[in-house]
């Protein structure tokens, strides 16, 4: 389990600065120290943040500074005091989330500046949750042109970094529920939450959270968002995030530990913690997404998504490239400046890593199984079934949709099939099933003669009995 | 003592490439330079800054917001490293610089008085944001005024453009009110771009302008209009225009300053010295000034 669990906190500074002034605001200190023990009782190995405070224009920021020290003041509440701080952060993690960010087709950035001003939201939450530094924290801003899309696969790229560093978060969401703050100057026993209505959203989502509904939160968020968020250019977005870091589904106990109103704001801090028996059942009236495919490619006017943004279709394209082959090419999304390839129209990768990189003349290919693209479904059917006993499965289906899945990635990087040069084949069961797969390999490989080695390997990722890799020509 | 006035309006983007470009010794990342064309429109218009006899610069700027009314700066100096959120890369500053409180406490109490919700912002450790110091180093390279800075309240984001606009027009008329009865000579800047729909990827190196261009067509015609009748000497029709305007192009005028500092100047109907216009990371920039003075008043471009 790398998240262990997640915490909804709110950005406000009055209960770091001025807790006794009101009593909600008291109230969201107490349940932020609360939070605090169980941080410290927990075995985590990060604090993770991802704090709405922190807006970012180019792509998605990640703080990698070891130790950033400043004295921050607050832009309106200033006149509450300020907040010095030292934070300790995870570098190496840092550089990871860059990474599985850029695998999963993000722009992103890690940020080492001394005296980068760190969001009054995070310097909240991880003074009041992490007070001695006791467990290095991460922070990731909250892109302001991002929509949901963008949202969970930055969610979906935290975890992929969780696991490939083999590290235990604690996840925390900075934001508020209902933002509409008063415009005016209120003493502080006069606050309350800025309407009725926005009162009573905040009751509902808080329902939600005490049920363990993340995702069903994270599925409404649009509408959270016209309900009771201000006019901005930004959505609400902070459950699309925390669900896709801790597994989009709803089987979490909730608890919310406080409620209370922060200058007409609704402030909350609740804990969600993975468990196997809460509501359940889930309702997606979106797509998931794997992969960012989006517009962030604007300044690469050789790039194919911009030909196709900018009424270019993708035949013409080809033409004035003078290629005149793939006729239908998928369509890709491809960053040039890694020349990392991912196409839809191939199984989804089952980790952090492109469908195929292109370095010099050469392109790579990532392992390649038979799973369908869009189903998942295994040509021939798996070799065991959901409780892991063995089943009988065609060794001849599965090598040939591993041959046309290869097809499909090559001719998205502008290459074919023809251009394969080296092949390494890996089978679960050699004794059964070399005979079946060499009979389909030599169907197509036997005109274009590449090199080929084949193995026998104890198990593969998913139950499949064949995966391909490949080495071809780029064009 | 006499009245004061306002000899000068400024619009004064403040994107940090900019300073980058510059290199002063202030700023930390060093460049090869780029953005040529606000660059020299920007040191024309320090020169003839130098030339005119003003003791206060008074700045709304967009970046420092607020949500619980106009907040001025009330401390008398200011001294720290300025360090860009958005582009930390190009932009770590150190700043060095004088507020008058005076004039500040005046324009406060003024507005206050004409309804507006205020604050003096009194917090010694606040840090001034990067778009005061970046408008301010490129109108004044020497830092030998002193200034007043004004946040721009997001009314914006809680209600309309259009009551946006309206509040800014207020300020602005309570603005003008406190400069004329301090007996100050006063330059009013506008710090902020037109059209500001950004690229979300930076080249590889930020000053390659081969990369450098508007972020759409939609947004170069918007821009353009405003330039026309900025030329034109139209202001009262820009100000009618800029709820629409800033939708349109997600400008940066919804921190209301050129209608601030417009309704201030008694909305000119004289053209506005041009001094560039370019894009920045795909937001378009006009450097602009207004000058009541006809006999110094001049036609750049």
């Amino acid at each position: 389990m790398s998240v262990l669990f997640g915490l909804y906190v709110p950005p406000h500074p009055h209960p770091l600065l001025a807790p006794n002034q009101n009593e909600g605001w008291g109230q969201l200190r107490d349940a932020y120290d609360t939070a605090r023990k169980r941080i410290e009782d927990s075995d985590a190995d990060i604090i993770l943040v991802y704090s709405t405070t922190w807006p970012s224009i180019i792509g998605h920021q990640i703080q990698a500074h070891p130790e950033p020290k400043w004295v921050h003041v607050d832009d309106d509440f200033h006149f509450l005091g300020s907040m010095p701080y030292e934070f300790r952060m995870d570098s190496e993690f840092a550089e990871s989330y860059r990474d599985t960010c850029e695998a999963r087709g993000l722009v992103a950035r890690t940020i080492a500046y001394d005296g980068f001003p760190i969001d009054t939201g995070s310097v909240v939450a991880l003074k009041l949750l992490n007070p001695d530094n006791r467990i290095p924290a991460c922070i990731v801003s909250s892109n302001m042109y991002a929509n949901r899309a963008e949202t969970i696969v930055l969610g979906k790229a935290a975890q992929d970094a969780l696991a490939e560093q083999g590290k235990k978060a604690v996840v925390v969401v900075v934001s508020s529920m209902s933002n509409r703050m008063f415009t005016k100057h209120i003493e502080a026993h006069e606050d309350r939450i800025h309407s009725q209505k926005d009162e009573e959203w905040n009751q509902k989502i808080l329902e939600f959270f005490a049920d363990g509904r993340l995702e069903d939160i994270s599925q409404l968020s649009r509408e959270i968002h016209g309900q009771i968020r201000v006019q901005k250019v930004v959505a609400y977005k902070p459950a699309w995030w925390m669900a896709a870091v801790m597994g989009q589904h709803n089987n979490y106990h909730g608890e919310v530990l406080a409620y209370a109103a922060l200058h007409g704001s609704g402030g909350a801090v609740i804990q969600l913690t993975p468990t196997a028996d809460s509501v359940g059942d889930k309702e997606f009236d979106e797509d998931d997404v794997d992969v960012y495919r989006g517009d962030r490619n604007v300044l690469v006017t050789g790039a194919r998504d911009i030909d196709a943004a900018a009424g270019v279709k993708e035949d013409d394209t080809t033409a004035k490239k003078g290629s005149g082959k793939s006729k239908n090419r998928p369509k890709v999304s491809s960053r040039p400046s890694e020349n990392v390839i991912h196409t839809s129209d191939a199984p989804t990768p089952v980790g952090a890593y492109p469908h195929a990189r292109k370095v010099g003349d050469l392109l790579y290919l990532s392992g390649v199984g038979p799973r369908q693209p869009d189903t998942d479904e295994i040509p021939g059917g798996p070799i065991e079934d959901k409780k892991g006993k063995p089943r009988d499965y065609d060794i001849k289906a599965q090598t040939k949709a591993c041959i046309e899945n290869v097809r499909t990635i090559l001719e998205a990087s502008g290459s074919s099939l023809d251009d394969v040069l080296d092949v390494t084949a890996f089978l679960v069961d050699m004794k059964r099933d070399f005979k079946g797969y060499n009979k389909i390999y030599a169907d197509y490989f036997e005109p274009i003669q590449a090199t080929r080695t084949t193995l026998a390997v104890s198990a593969l990722p998913t139950p499949i009995a064949v995966e391909l890799k490949v080495i071809a020509r780029a064009h | 003592m006499s009245k004061g006035e306002i000899v000068l309006g400024c619009l004064a983007p403040h994107p940090p490439h900019l300073v980058y470009a510059d290199n002063p010794p202030q700023n930390q990342p060093i460049s090869e330079g780029g953005w040529e064309t606000l660059r020299w429109g920007y040191a024309k218009l320090a020169r003839k800054l130098k030339e005119i006899d003003y003791d206060v610069i008074v700045l709304l700027t967009p970046h420092w917001q607020t949500y619980i009314g106009t907040h001025f700066l009330g401390c008398e100096k200011f001294k720290s490293l300025s360090v860009d959120p958005v582009f930390p890369n190009l932009f770590r500053y150190n700043y060095d610089l004088e507020v008058d409180v005076a004039l500040s406490e005046a324009m406060c109490d003024a507005a206050s008085k004409a309804g507006i919700v205020t604050q003096m912002m009194r917090n010694p450790d606040f840090r001034v944001d990067y778009g005061t110091i970046t408008s301010c180093h490129l109108l004044n390279p020497e830092w030998d005024k002193p200034i007043v800075c004004i946040s721009s309240n997001r009314s914006r984001h809680y209600y309309s453009v259009e009551v946006m606009n309206e509040q800014a027009a207020a300020l602005g008329t309570a603005c003008r009110k406190a400069i004329e009865n301090s007996g100050k000579r006063v330059v009013m800047v506008a710090s902020h771009s037109l059209s500001h729909r950004h690229f979300t990827e930076e080249a590889p190196l930020p000053e390659d302008m081969s990369r450098e261009h508007i972020y759409n067509h939609s947004q170069y015609v918007w821009d353009m209009k405003m330039v026309d009748l900025m030329r034109n000497g139209e202001m009262k029709q820009v100000f009618d225009l800029m709820p629409e305007f800033t939708e349109q192009t997600m400008a940066e005028t919804e921190g209301g300053g050129l209608s601030w500092m417009m309704t201030a100047m008694g909305f000119p109907d004289y053209p506005a010295e041009i001094y560039g216009y370019q894009s920045v990371i795909g937001t378009g920039n006009v450097i602009a000034a207004w000058d009541p003075d006809a006999n110094t008043r001049e036609v750049v471009l």
